[in-house]
């Protein structure tokens, strides 16, 4: 079976529905994996165990950078390709991407009382961020509030794309601009800054999160996919009344 | 004992804040002899005088067919009984009818509109409406099954076809009791079926000496209708 | 199920049923206040010092989204006429309106006030004030408001026109309750004063509201 017929969504469903649930194992594996390399991490000698909040943080931003890179993937495939599942793939991650922008933006907070002295600051980066945040609160918007989603695929589209621009100024934004946020110590030039007793265990939660939005995404195409043909359902049987 | 209805002033609606909700009586299985009587009506809407000097009655148990060219007020006659549009002179009064309920109240009125919520399931739109416009009339399934659209009753409403909202208006008729029915192209969007089934609904309700006032283009296959003709000959 | 608790259970189902719900008030809150310091600065202790202010504003701009559709809607579907023939009296029907228009717009408006609150640096005080401010407040917004929705259904236009009616009414509402906010906050002038005149206006809104939307409605019906 070739990954083009994929695109055909009863294949898909039968595909996600056999899937699902040893992606939903090996995501709790990873995360028990995961945990336990934070624990085992040592402690940062100015702020204690609450530099740990990073091995959250960091993967949830990253992610919701990532998810609105892959949304704007699948605006491409409706509005170039016409693939049938692309919007389907860009609704459904359209809400997780927010979740993970959230908890981001919510970890950051919390970690920026101790550090910083304040819970949320005008800085750079966590502007941008803020503003991806209420980007994807606006394309949800936009799929909820028109019917159709055909119709709403489109518009939508346009907007994950146009929301693109967004992507490298929250990435730069640390070096363009003089912020309070730290600067990049992973993918930078000159390779990670990072000693590997931190690095291994962010990797291994960066693993363990990939795998949960690669689930969460799978089961809410699934879905989205079975609510629309719900949807055709009853307006046939209206139509047969 | 009768309610004469004068053009309304402000004092009309207003005057009910003060009053305490009368207790109703269940409704009866036939309505008490009621006469709908309009003398020199008339009726400005937009600034033109859509008819003047209009005379007629309407008894118990009659079917009073409105026909007239378009434009000749046959909507506007129909909103000016529902007290939607101000009298503009003369009288409109309901002899025997409900002493302390304005008209409209004992009115219903399916007019062009089908004041339906798409994103309401088509029970829900119904149960809204029998529980606001009063008491008795048919429970709401019983209300979807005479009208035919029972096995709609949980779709939301934005999937139904023209025909299909005009039997649920139809049905909002039956969830309510109230005497006067005052009915705007009744049979438009209907097929040959829902219009055979709208006309038993309605002979019921003349059986029960209820009244009504239909406008119409066509025939509505009742016998004995009163035709009652608005802008000279149609 | 009573008429009244029918029409508001209605209201709220169809508001937090279509184009995003009780929701989008909210975003457009938030919106609005993170434009604020894209145009001032980050600069915190201005921020902090205008908080209240900025919560207000963006808690008024974001009621007056919702209010045109409030009778708009009705008006075009034909409900409108129905709901004028009911057993209830108009006045009241449209105050049950504006009750379901409060509970799914103005509500979750304070609700967001805390976490907004925390966005512009305020101080716990700052923070309850200004949530216990616009909790008042919020009906006033609604029940003012609801005399410019009126009118611009009867007159059948749309866009600008019900901002334009409806913000000049709610100045007041809008002074009382920035001078309550900050009085928490700063002083001289004791919390109260502001407040209780606040309370008297939405009370007073409580009656106008109704009486002159109702009025709108009824005399503007052709």
């Amino acid at each position: 079976m070739a990954l083009i017929d994929l695109a055909n969504p009863t294949r898909f469903l039968g595909f996600a529905g056999k899937l699902l649930p040893w992606l939903a194992a090996a995501t709790l594996f990873a995360f028990a994996v995961g945990v336990a390399q934070v624990l085992s991490a040592p402690d940062d000698y100015q702020q204690g165990a609450t530099v740990k909040i990073m091995f959250i943080h960091v993967p949830a931003a990253s992610l919701s950078l990532v998810i609105w890179g892959l949304m704007s993937a699948a605006a491409l495939g409706t509005l170039v390709w016409r693939h049938p599942l692309a919007d389907v793939a860009a609704k459904s991650a359209a809400p997780i991407g927010a979740g993970f922008t959230l908890l981001c933006l919510l970890t950051g907070a919390l970690w920026g009382r101790p550090m910083w002295g304040a819970y949320w600051v005008w800085d750079a980066r966590l502007t941008s961020e803020l503003v991806l945040f209420l980007m994807y609160l606006g394309v949800i918007a936009l799929w909820h509030t028109v019917e159709d989603p055909a119709r709403a695929a489109r518009a939508a589209a346009v907007l994950a794309l146009v929301g693109l621009i967004n992507l490298p100024i929250i990435k730069f934004s640390v070096d363009w601009w003089n912020t309070l946020h730290q600067p990049a110590s992973i993918l930078r030039l000159g390779g990670p800054a990072i000693h590997e007793s931190i690095l291994v265990p962010l990797a291994a939660m960066a693993v363990a999160f990939i795998l949960l939005f690669v689930t969460l995404h799978l089961a809410a195409m699934r879905n989205e996919i079975l609510r629309r043909r719900v949807r055709t359902l009853r307006m046939l049987q209206a139509q047969g009344a | 004992m009768s309610q004469v209805v004068v053009p309304r002033d402000k004092a009309d609606r207003g005057s009910r804040l003060a009053r305490p909700t009368p207790s109703r009586p269940a409704p009866p299985a036939e309505w008490p002899l009621m006469r709908l009587v309009a003398s020199a009506l008339s009726c400005v809407r937009g600034g033109r005088e859509v008819f003047s000097g209009l005379e007629f009655a309407a008894a118990a148990g009659d079917l009073v067919a409105i026909i007239g060219p378009n434009g000749a007020g046959k909507s506007s006659l129909l909103r000016l009984v529902a007290g939607l549009v101000p009298i503009a002179s003369g009288q409109l009064a309901l002899e025997g009818g409900a002493p302390d309920l304005p008209l409209a109240e004992q009115a219903h009125y399916l007019g062009h509109l089908d004041a339906l919520k798409p994103s309401l399931s088509v029970a829900e739109n119904l149960q809204f409406w029998a529980a606001y416009l009063g008491e008795g009339g048919l429970p709401v399934a019983g209300a979807l099954d005479a009208v035919g659209l029972l096995g709609l009753a949980d779709l939301p409403a934005a999937y139904l076809s023209a025909g299909q909202r005009r039997r649920l208006s139809v049905a909002r008729l039956l969830v309510a009791e109230r005497p006067i029915w005052l009915l705007d192209e009744p049979t438009s969007a209907l097929d040959a079926a829902a219009q055979q089934r709208l006309v038993e609904l309605m002979r019921a309700h003349l059986n029960r000496r209820g009244i009504i006032l239909a406008a119409t283009h066509a025939p509505l296959g009742i016998e004995g209708a009163r035709e009652l003709c608005l802008g000279g000959t149609p | 199920m009573t008429a009244l608790s029918a029409l508001l259970v209605r209201d709220m189902r169809l508001t937090l049923r279509v184009g995003g719900g009780a929701l989008m008030g909210v975003l457009f809150f938030l919106v609005v206040v993170t434009l604020v310091p894209f145009a001032i600065g980050p600069d915190l202790a201005l921020l902090a010092r205008i908080g209240p202010a900025i919560l207000w504003l963006g808690a008024l701009l974001a009621s007056l989204l919702a209010l045109d559709r409030l009778f708009a809607s009705d008006h075009d579907d034909g409900s409108l006429d129905l709901v004028m023939m009911g057993r209830m009296p108009l006045e009241l029907a449209v105050a049950v309106k504006a009750l379901a228009h409060w509970l799914t717009t103005g509500l979750p408006l304070v609700i967001a006030v805390p976490v907004l609150g925390l966005f512009l640096n305020l101080d716990g005080t700052a923070i309850g004030a200004a949530a216990l401010t616009l909790l008042v407040g919020t009906p006033a917004l609604t029940l003012i408001g609801m005399i410019g929705a009126a009118l611009a259904v009867v007159l059948r236009r749309g866009g600008l026109l019900v901002p334009v009616l409806v913000l000049p009414l709610t100045i007041p509402v809008l002074i009382f309750g920035v001078a309550a906010a900050n009085a928490a906050v700063v002083g001289p002038v004791p919390f109260g004063t502001p407040f209780t005149i606040l309370c008297a206006l939405t009370l007073v809104g409580l009656v106008i509201g109704p009486v002159a939307s109702a009025a709108a409605l009824r005399h503007g019906m052709e």
